[in-house]
Order: structure tokens, then C-alpha cells, then sequence
């Protein structure tokens, strides 16, 4: 006969609420799991899904997600020209927060080659961009309709396409509109702006006698034309050719002044490594606090029911019931609300992880290491217990 | 062969100043299938006389042999396995009826025919015998909290009877109840011992309770003052 199940059968609604109660503190040390593992994944999302080997950024930076990194677009040219490279494409990226709705709307926003890589990875509904101009690809995550339109900079963009889920390092969901649309955005000053440096550019060079009004006005023109120039990026990404050898293009690359050549490996290490380690040490901290937690309620929980039962245990004992059976009441009770509270817990979190608004990621792994963790916690704050009822005397049954 | 014998059975319960014998050099032998009381006022160590035979209460001095076995002689003999012994030769009924709240009756007598190796399905056959013969075969699945004083007496009862125990030791098993009710535990226990050819010690302070017992030991200021009945 299993005296822990007929226990609590017949205190089911004690421990059911206990159960419940330290259910939800296990679902949420399921979510911070979850949360840190998601962290991952938006981490390294833009960096999957844009597949590339190499990420060049401007020299110095750990760029481009980490540090600002600016570039000029032509230098695609010459690295698709270094041998070993297949393929190389330029790509922007800036974090963009609007009003919209009345509500402040963030997202990120990527510019690409068309003819490049580096775009949404999969189309779900509409289509890809196909004109220069004005059109945008939106992530599921931003909630906006095919043929909706946004105002961005000095011109509307209109939803072309929609892709799955795709967000920024931190989370923001990612649009994508085409690199000279980006460019513009992020790099196309302000018309009074341009307006006044023109004229100081013009006022500066008048200052200078030996030129013809000629001369000057041609240098004028092409000094507007540099600095008004948008076409910068923040790194170009590069594809390798089967079985060229990663480190020597990235070493060629590098002794170029001015540049830096970012393995993905290194990349991802960058993102991992130093952008989110604080994040994911905070949320490992929150996890160990909970589970201690978890831990001095179960004890107390356990030890509490013990101190309930020491008549049955004296009992027990005094019709010679062997230490096991007690023992066994005991640990199976607290295994079994360990297990029970687990299910719970699972049970929230599996229902509910898709409306936490940042990404949650149940990894089997993880649920399987906490799962392991609870029992051994259970049987361990079972011993408070156990050494409690192996104390009780057989004579303390007598008592009225 | 007698079921119990008591030597010189000395208890004495803390030391120096302090120390109250509680039970001072009981001698007395009980065969089986007698019935035996132990009358007495409260505070004269009918209970602490009780525990020590029962391997509950470390005699201080003397001896106790339960069907044979040496078990106690100058405190307990090194190496016993108490709780064996409970189980398979003793048997106990209390006053708090002690049954376990959260075992139906039923449960509550298997439960002592588990812990002694029985198969489940022994265990159920024997306890709703046991039962039946108490007239319990209607409150079988109840807690005790259902039960009225004489039933939870008489499932203490049963529990006590199912590993057919040589001893069976009860303390105050009718002060919870009401006369009639407690009278009717004393006839149970009294066709128990003849049946089952068991020792039963029955303490109580009630002498009403006692008629028909085989001896009467009167206990005053733990000493057994007078022993009434055959021989
Ligand atoms: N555990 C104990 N420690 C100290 N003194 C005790 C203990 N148990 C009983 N006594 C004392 O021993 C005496 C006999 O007690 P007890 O055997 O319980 O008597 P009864 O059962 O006849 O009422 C009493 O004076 C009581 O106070
Ligand atoms: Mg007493």
C-alpha cells in the first residue's frame, strides 16, 4: 500500500494548491530558461539567416552589430575580386523607432542588394521586393498588412511581402527595404542642411584667389557631391567558394588599411560573448534565486507535513513498520509534488510562451537539466523530513 | 511456555533528585490465551509497566521474556530487532484509537499485514475477515474521522489481531468510550484471547471494566499491591 499517495489523497486539496503554487514558480523558472535561450536566438537570427562567411566592417570595430561600422558600398568590388570570395553583398542596418498608431513603433531595418544576399529569408504572404524604390518586405512580428504604408524619412514605403519571424539583435522586428532606399534613410541629410553647406563650401573656396569662378564652381560641385554622398554601409557580407580557405581571404582582407574581416564564427562570439553575457548572467542568477527558493519552500513544505504526521509515523513505527516505509511516505511525497509542480509549470509555460512579448525557446535539454534539478532538490529537501520522523519515538503514539 | 514473563521489572525515569520510579520490581507471569488487568489510579505506572513489555520503554532494571525470548534483562539485550518484534508478536490497542487518518479502516488493518510481508491481496483478505468478525463489513472504505469511538476501537482492534500476535498489549482501550461501549470491547477482547489462545494486558484505572477477567493486578505508586483471581 503507498501511504505518501493515499496521504495526499486525502489532503488533495492542500496539495494540489501547493502543487499549483510551486508549479507557477517552476513555469517561470522554465521562461527564464526560455528567455535566455531566445536571447540567443535573436541574437544570432540576422546573423543566420544572412548565411554569410565574412563580415566586413570598418577597421577597429566589432562592427556591425555590436559597434557602429561605416564603409563605403564600393568596396563589394574588391572584395568579390579577392580569390576564394564567390560572392560579396552590401547591407545596412539601423534600428528605427517611429510613431504609429499613437504608440512608439521600434523595428530594424535592413537594406539590401537586390541582386545580393542578405534579404528576407522566406516570403509568406505577397511577394519580394522588385522595384528600387519605396517597397518593403515587413517581418510577421511588425503586425502590418500587405499594401500598408509607413512613413520613413522623406518618402511612404509600402508592404510588399511578409516574412516569418526575423528581429534584431534585442528583439525589434526587421523590415527590409531595398540598400539605396536604406542609404537614404539613414544617410540623406536634411535639405537645409545641404543647403547650408553648399553655401560654406561655396564662401570657403570664393576665399581663395587663385581659383577662376570657373574653377571653383566645378570644385564646388564635386565637394557637395562627396559629402552628400549616401552610398556607405555598414559591412559587406561575403560568401566563399567551395574549399577556399577562410583565414587567408580574411588575412588578405585585413591588410587592407581600413578594414576589418569578420569570420561568423567570430561574429556569433561577438554577439553571444559580449552583447548578451550580462543578460544571460542576470537571468542565470534569477534562475539559481528561484530554484533556491523552490528549494526552502519544498523543505518547508515537506517538514511542515512531516511535523503533521508525527502521530501516524509513531504509529507506524509502533506496530514495527520498517524505517523504509516510513522513509518512502516521506521522499515519494515530495517526489511527487516535485513532479507534479514540474508538469504544471510545463504545462503554463508550453500554453503561454508564444504571447510573452520577447522571444521564449524551450529547449528539450534545458527542460530535461531542470527536470533533474527539481527531483534532485525534492529528494533532498525531503531529508529535513526524514530526519525529523526517524527521531520520533514509537511511545509518542501513546499520548492522547 | 508463558507468554510474558516480567522479572524484577525495575523502571526508573530520570536520575539523581529528579528521579521518579515509576515501575519497582514487577514479577508476575501470563500464559496464553489469559486474560489479564492491570488496574490502578492514574500517574501509577500501569502505562510505563505496559511500554516496557512492549518494547516501547527501556526497562532500568530486570527482565522480560515475551513467548520465550529474552528481550529485556538489565535494559534491552544489544542487537534486537524491536520493530520485528512488535510486529510479529506483539499487538497494540490505545485509548486515542491511533488509527491512521488517512487510511480507510480497511487500509488501516492491511497496513499492519503489509509492513509483515503479506501480498496485498492477503492483507485485503485477512483485514475484511477480521472486520466481518467485528462487525465492521459496512465500514470498510470510511476514514476513521467517519467512524463513531466503539467502531475506530473496534478496527484498532483488528489492526492489533492481524498478525496473530502471541501479546496483545491495550491501554485504556474503553476510556474514550461510554460504559456500554466499553463493556462490549472487554467481552471482544476476552473472546479474542480464548480464540486466538493470545495474552491480552488490558490497563485501565475503570474497575468496573475488568469483570470476567482472568487475574486483576492492582498497581498503586508503582507496585503491584494485589493480584486478584486464579492461583
Ligand atoms: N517519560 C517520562 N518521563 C518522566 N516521568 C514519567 C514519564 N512517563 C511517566 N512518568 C512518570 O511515571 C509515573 C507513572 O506514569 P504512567 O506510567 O504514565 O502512569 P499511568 O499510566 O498509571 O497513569 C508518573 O509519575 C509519571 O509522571
Ligand atoms: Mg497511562
Amino acid at each position: 500500500m503507498n501511504l505518501a499517495i493515499r496521504d495526499i489523497r486525502y489532503h488533495r486539496g492542500r496539495f494540489i494548491l501547493t502543487s499549483i503554487g510551486l508549479g507557477l514558480l517552476l513555469g517561470v523558472v522554465m521562461s527564464m530558461g526560455g528567455i535566455y535561450r531566445g536571447l540567443f536566438a535573436d541574437a544570432l537570427a540576422t546573423l543566420n539567416a544572412t548565411g554569410a562567411d565574412l563580415w566586413v566592417v570598418q577597421q577597429d570595430t566589432n562592427g556591425p552589430f555590436a559597434e557602429n561600422s561605416r564603409i563605403p558600398e564600393d568596396i563589394k568590388y574588391r572584395i568579390a575580386a579577392v580569390p576564394g570570395v564567390a560572392k560579396a553583398s552590401p547591407l545596412s542596418f539601423q534600428t528605427i523607432q517611429i510613431d504609429r498608431l499613437g504608440k512608439p513603433f521600434r523595428f530594424f531595418l535592413i537594406g539590401y542588394d537586390l541582386h545580393g544576399f542578405g534579404g528576407p529569408p522566406a516570403i509568406i504572404a505577397g511577394r519580394n521586393i522588385r522595384q528600387k524604390h519605396y517597397e518593403m518586405v515587413v517581418a510577421k512580428g511588425m503586425k502590418m498588412q500587405l499594401g500598408e504604408t509607413i512613413r520613413l524619412g522623406l518618402h511612404d514605403y509600402t508592404v510588399v511581402g511578409i516574412t516569418g519571424k526575423m528581429v534584431s539583435s534585442s528583439g525589434d522586428p526587421a523590415a527590409y527595404v531595398s540598400l539605396a532606399d536604406a542609404q537614404e534613410i539613414q544617410f540623406k541629410k536634411d535639405n537645409n542642411l545641404i543647403r547650408n553647406e553648399r553655401a560654406r563650401i561655396e564662401a570657403k573656396l570664393a576665399g581663395i584667389e587663385t581659383l577662376s569662378p570657373v574653377q571653383a564652381k566645378f570644385l564646388q560641385q564635386n565637394i557637395s557631391a562627396i559629402t552628400e554622398s549616401t552610398h556607405t554601409v555598414n559591412t559587406v557580407v561575403a560568401r566563399l567558394e567551395p574549399g577556399a580557405n577562410l583565414q587567408e581571404v580574411q588575412e588578405r582582407i585585413g591588410r587592407w588599411n581600413h578594414f576589418r574581416a569578420i569570420s561568423d564564427e567570430g561574429q556569433k562570439t561577438i554577439l553571444t560573448k559580449g552583447m548578451i553575457e550580462k543578460a544571460r548572467k542576470q537571468l542565470g542568477l534569477f534562475r539559481l534565486i528561484l530554484l533556491v527558493i523552490s528549494a526552502v519552500i519544498i523543505s518547508l513544505i515537506i517538514y511542515t507535513s512531516t511535523l503533521d504526521k508525527i502521530k501516524v509515523i509513531a504509529t507506524l513505527k509502533l506496530i514495527g513498520s520498517q524505517n523504509r516505509v516510513i522513509i518512502g511516505m516521506i521522499l515519494q511525497q515530495s517526489l511527487l509534488m516535485g513532479v507534479i509542480a514540474y508538469g504544471i509549470g510545463y504545462a503554463l509555460i508550453s500554453l503561454t510562451y508564444e504571447k510573452f512579448p520577447r522571444r521564449i525557446v524551450l529547449e528539450a535539454f534545458d527542460l530535461q537539466v531542470l527536470f533533474v534539478i527539481v527531483v534532485a532538490i525534492c529528494a533532498i529537501s525531503s531529508f529535513v523530513g526524514i530526519r525529523k520522523a526517524l527521531q520520533v519515538e514509537p511511545a509518542e503514539a501513546l499520548g492522547g | 511456555m508463558y507468554a510474558i514473563e516480567v522479572e524484577n521489572l525495575t523502571k526508573i525515569y530520570g536520575k539523581g533528585v529528579t528521579a521518579v520510579t515509576a515501575i519497582a520490581d514487577a514479577t508476575f507471569q501470563i500464559e496464553p490465551g489469559e486474560l489479564v488487568a492491570i488496574l490502578g489510579p492514574s500517574g501509577s505506572g500501569k502505562t510505563t509497566l505496559l511500554t516496557a513489555i512492549g518494547l516501547i520503554n527501556e526497562p532500568t532494571h530486570g527482565k522480560v521474556v515475551i513467548d520465550g525470548a529474552v528481550v529485556a534483562d538489565g535494559g534491552w539485550l544489544p542487537g534486537l530487532d524491536l520493530k520485528r518484534i512488535r510486529r510479529e508478536k506483539l499487538g497494540f490497542i490505545f485509548q486515542a484509537h491511533n488509527l491512521i487518518p488517512f487510511l480507510t479502516a480497511l487500509e488501516n488493518v492491511m497496513i499492519a499485514l503489509e509492513i509483515n510481508h503479506l501480498t496485498r491481496t492477503e492483507a485485503k483478505k485477512r483485514a475484511t475477515e477480521l472486520l466481518t468478525a467485528l462487525k465492521l463489513e459496512h465500514r470498510l472504505d470510511n476514514f476513521p474521522a467517519a467512524l463513531s469511538g466503539g467502531e475506530a476501537q473496534r478496527v484498532a482492534i483488528a489492526r492489533a489481531l492481524a498478525n496473530r500476535p502471541k501479546v496483545i498489549l491495550a491501554d485504556e482501550p474503553t476510556a474514550a468510550l461510554d460504559t456500554e461501549n466499553g463493556k462490549n470491547v472487554m467481552v471482544l477482547l476476552k473472546e479474542l484471547a480464548v480464540e486466538n489462545h493470545s495474552a491480552i494486558l488490558v490497563v485501565t484505572h475503570d474497575h468496573r471494566m475488568v469483570e470476567g477477567f482472568d487475574r486483576i493486578f492492582e498497581v498503586r505508586d508503582g507496585v503491584i499491591v494485589r493480584e486478584t483471581g486464579k492461583n
